[in-house]
């Protein structure tokens, strides 16, 4: 039992490590995707970098050669990214058109179709945003309303997206629509890839709680759309999308946040009845309950990449991440801010302890529950799939989809 | 990358699991239960035979030599069985104990019957429902001699010998001793415990002729040494208890119909199996590290022996207790086997001390290591 690299792996990882320190960009800030308000400038150096990866065959290393892939494995993927995250690169403009639009494209469209565009997405020229969500579809997406008609070689789109990340930058995008509301839901549906500049496309940011803007809405006012750019049959949509919600899975996590460790700082730092809040044995009962999740997942991390080194695909475990973390990151923060007082509710980083780390965690944490599949869907699907729980009686199931109670 | 057991542990565990499936069915466990057996004889001598009471003892002494890895897959099989032998207080316990701190003349006294099964072994710390801590000690060593009272000694009414923790007279200071359990001016009684599948005893030591052990000047961190060892492969038998009785949840679920529908298809029940496997989960990577660290002898053990601790009896806690809800009025029955793992979730739980005391342990060691 160990962490090591196999000798193989070692190679790899040397490789890697002497290309990012001869490639990787030297300044202090590279500038992410954490917020709408993208600069020109920030997407430019992303657009940079994903370049020079893909020059070198990392931008998608398990791509198959001929998509301009590394043809590697999984966990070459992994050693890769453990390197590249020593470094300030730009990251988060492409991870959902590479990890989830393009291997939609690989898998339904037409191979000139992926000669067009594959490349140009791979080389960040061109960027792509997944168009599922709507305001009354979101755990059931299969439930979307924006609708999609036929007109001679074309189809016309009307309806609104929602929570669209990078809408606002993207060239191309992917969207489930309803081509049949006369039949039961999953059979009505049809999948697209657009233009996001075409004619009709309307976007708008959402404001969160937390003040921040991550996401956009997205409304289609008769937006035309060529018959060729459907993947799969007409009224196959959903088998299209589940391609793309697979590959969702394997892309969502939660961030790095505050956890045992920061929580332990601030309690040397605060007095609770009297002495130093560490010294508290309900708070030290506390700590030791979030190192124990927070270990937990980093070993349950360990296992599945142990699986990924021998070649293997990683067991169910590799299920639980978001389910623990999300909600540990909100009752960590939660816990954090009570041992302020009533400063607690201070959300100024010059005034608040720790620069408001707790209190902005506790923000974005209530997003985290949700985004990517809520609590309550990612326990469905530990229960359903993992241990081989029936689905839950669906009343929609055989129903035409305008006959639902509450479909217009 | 290899942070999983080998094939040929694996296979050892199949092997185990074999043995088990067939020789230790949770009807053996019941006769012992409603009998008036401390322990399943048979199961015992089968695991022997097999020679597992020798897997960690070296060579010399007649043992397989193997590692603590090895003992951490029989571990979750026999917690998974809830088999009723005195496997975690001979073998976890006195034999780690014995390895550790025995003189040599101890080792080579003890160490061979021990893997040859002629003799059951315990480990005798606590005294009564304080906390022991180096300072209320009361079994005291004299010029041979021990004195006091330890309980609940687990398997006390039938081992042969016993590790125990006491206060040398002499020197005020916390030390290990063994003492032959049938020799003179020893009292033995049984207790009434919430799992008797598990023999535990109240042992009276009234001038008892016992051999002190080594130490290594700290005797009270030499004990904390051994609860450590022994707080990671009980935490294998917790997960193998706790994945024993998720299963035994989801069988029922299936089968249970309500209200027209299997209680499988409710999502109050899919949650709750959910997150008695998200715990089981995260307990067995607290415990592949706990198992990495103790075959390493890693300078993390005592945190990941903390960690594996605190992980696995919530882990095995949840899992007996929502297997009974799961099962609604049946699984509170007599006849229903599922009471079989609520005890001894407890038992196990409780074994090596309170989870509150073992968070503050950790808490302790992360800041000394960050310091």
């Amino acid at each position: 039992m160990d962490f090591n690299d196999t000798p193989e792996e070692n190679d790899f990882r040397l490789e890697v490590r002497e290309w990012l320190k001869n490639n990787a960009p030297k300044e202090k800030k590279a500038g992410g995707y954490d917020s709408i308000d993208v600069q020109e400038s920030a997407l430019a150096r992303a657009r940079d970098w994903q370049a020079k990866k893909a020059e070198a065959g990392y931008a998608a290393i398990t791509w198959p050669k001929e998509y301009g892939g590394l043809g590697g494995s999984s966990i070459q993927s992994v050693i890769y990214s453990q390197e590249e995250s020593k470094y300030n690169v730009p990251t988060g403009f492409f991870d959902i058109g590479l990890g989830m639009c393009i291997p939609t494209m690989m898998a339904w469209a037409t191979k000139e179709q992926n000669e067009r565009y594959v490349e140009p997405a791979l080389y960040g020229k061109e960027i792509w945003c997944q168009l599922f969500s709507e305001p009354s579809a979101g755990s059931d997406v299969a439930g979307v309303r924006t609708k999609a008609e036929k007109d001679g070689d074309d189809w016309i789109i009307n309806g609104q997206k929602v929570w669209t990340s990078g809408a606002h930058f993207c060239d191309f995008g992917i969207i489930v629509v309803r081509t049949d509301p006369t039949v039961p839901k999953h059979k009505g549906l049809s999948f697209f890839f657009l233009d996001m500049k075409s004619p009709g496309i309307e976007i708008k940011p959402i404001r969160q709680i937390s003040g921040g803007s991550n996401f956009n809405e997205v409304f289609f006012t008769d937006v035309r759309v060529p018959d060729s750019q459907r993947l799969g049959e007409v009224g196959e949509g959903w088998k299209v999308a589940l391609t793309t919600l697979m590959n969702e899975r394997l892309a969502i996590g939660v961030p790095k946040s505050a956890d045992y460790s920061s929580l332990t700082q601030l309690a040397k730092d605060v007095i609770l009845n009297n002495k130093p809040a560490i010294k508290n044995d309900h708070v030290r009962a506390k700590i030791a309950d979030w190192y124990v999740q927070s270990e937990g997942l980093k070993y349950t991390k360990m296992r599945s990449l142990t699986s990924l080194s021998k070649g293997e695909t990683p067991g169910p475990e590799s299920s639980i991440g978001k389910v623990v973390s999300a909600p540990k990151m909100q009752d960590l923060a939660s816990f954090a801010m009570d041992l302020q007082g009533a400063a607690g509710i201070l959300n100024d980083p010059d005034m608040s302890l720790m620069h408001s780390i707790f209190q902005n965690q506790w923000m974005s944490a209530a997003g985290y529950r949700i985004a990517g599949g809520t609590d309550e869907i990612l326990r469905n699907i530990v229960a359903e799939r993992v241990l081989g729980l029936p689905q839950d009686i669906r009343v929609d199931k055989n129903v035409p989809f305008n006959e639902l109670a509450d479909s217009r | 990358m290899n942070f999983d057991f080998s094939e040929d542990q694996k296979l050892l565990k199949e092997q185990v699991s074999r043995f088990l499936t067939d020789n230790c069915p949770i009807e053996v466990v019941r006769e012992v239960l409603e009998g008036d057996d401390f322990y399943s004889e048979k199961v015992w001598k089968g695991l022997v035979e097999l020679g597992l009471t020798g897997t960690t003892i070296p060579e010399e002494y007649g043992g397989l030599g193997l590692s603590p890895l090895e003992l951490c897959v029989i571990a979750e099989e026999l917690g998974r069985a809830s088999a009723p032998v005195p496997f975690s207080s001979s073998v976890y316990l006195a034999t780690e104990a014995i390895k550790l701190f025995g003189t040599s003349e101890q080792k080579e006294s003890y160490l061979p019957k021990l893997a040859s099964g002629e003799i059951i072994a315990t480990f005798a710390l606590s005294e009564s429902a304080m906390e022991p801590n180096p300072d209320n000690i009361q079994c005291t060593f004299s010029s041979g001699k021990l004195t006091g009272t330890k309980m609940p000694v687990p398997d006390g009414s039938y081992a042969d010998i016993c590790v125990v923790v006491v206060r040398d007279k002499t020197s005020d200071s916390i030390g290990m001793s063994i003492v032959d359990l049938s020799e003179k001016g020893i009292q033995k009684k049984s207790l009434s415990t919430l799992d008797q599948t598990r023999d535990h005893a109240e042992i009276i030591f009234n001038n008892a002729s016992c051999e002190i052990m080594n130490s290594s000047g700290d005797g009270w961190s030499d004990v904390q040494q051994i609860l450590d060892i022994a707080a990671v492969l009980i935490s294998f038998e917790q997960i193998g208890g706790a994945e024993a009785s998720l299963n035994m949840a989801k069988e029922y679920a299936l089968d249970r119909f309500a209200f027209g529908r299997q209680i499988g298809s409710y999502q109050a029940v899919k949650h709750k199996l959910a997150d008695m496997y998200i715990k089981i989960e995260l307990a067995k990577s607290n415990s592949y590290y706990g198992a990495m660290m103790l075959n390493d002898n890693g300078s993390d053990l005592k945190i990941a022996a903390a960690a594996s601790r605190v992980a696995a009896t919530d882990a095995f806690n949840f899992a007996a207790q929502e297997n009974i809800q799961t099962h609604g009025g049946i699984g509170f029955t007599w006849e229903a086997d599922t009471q079989f793992y609520y005890r001894r979730s407890q038992v196990l739980g409780l074994s090596l001390g309170s989870i509150a005391s073992w968070k503050n342990k950790l808490v302790t060691q992360l800041e000394e290591k960050n310091n």
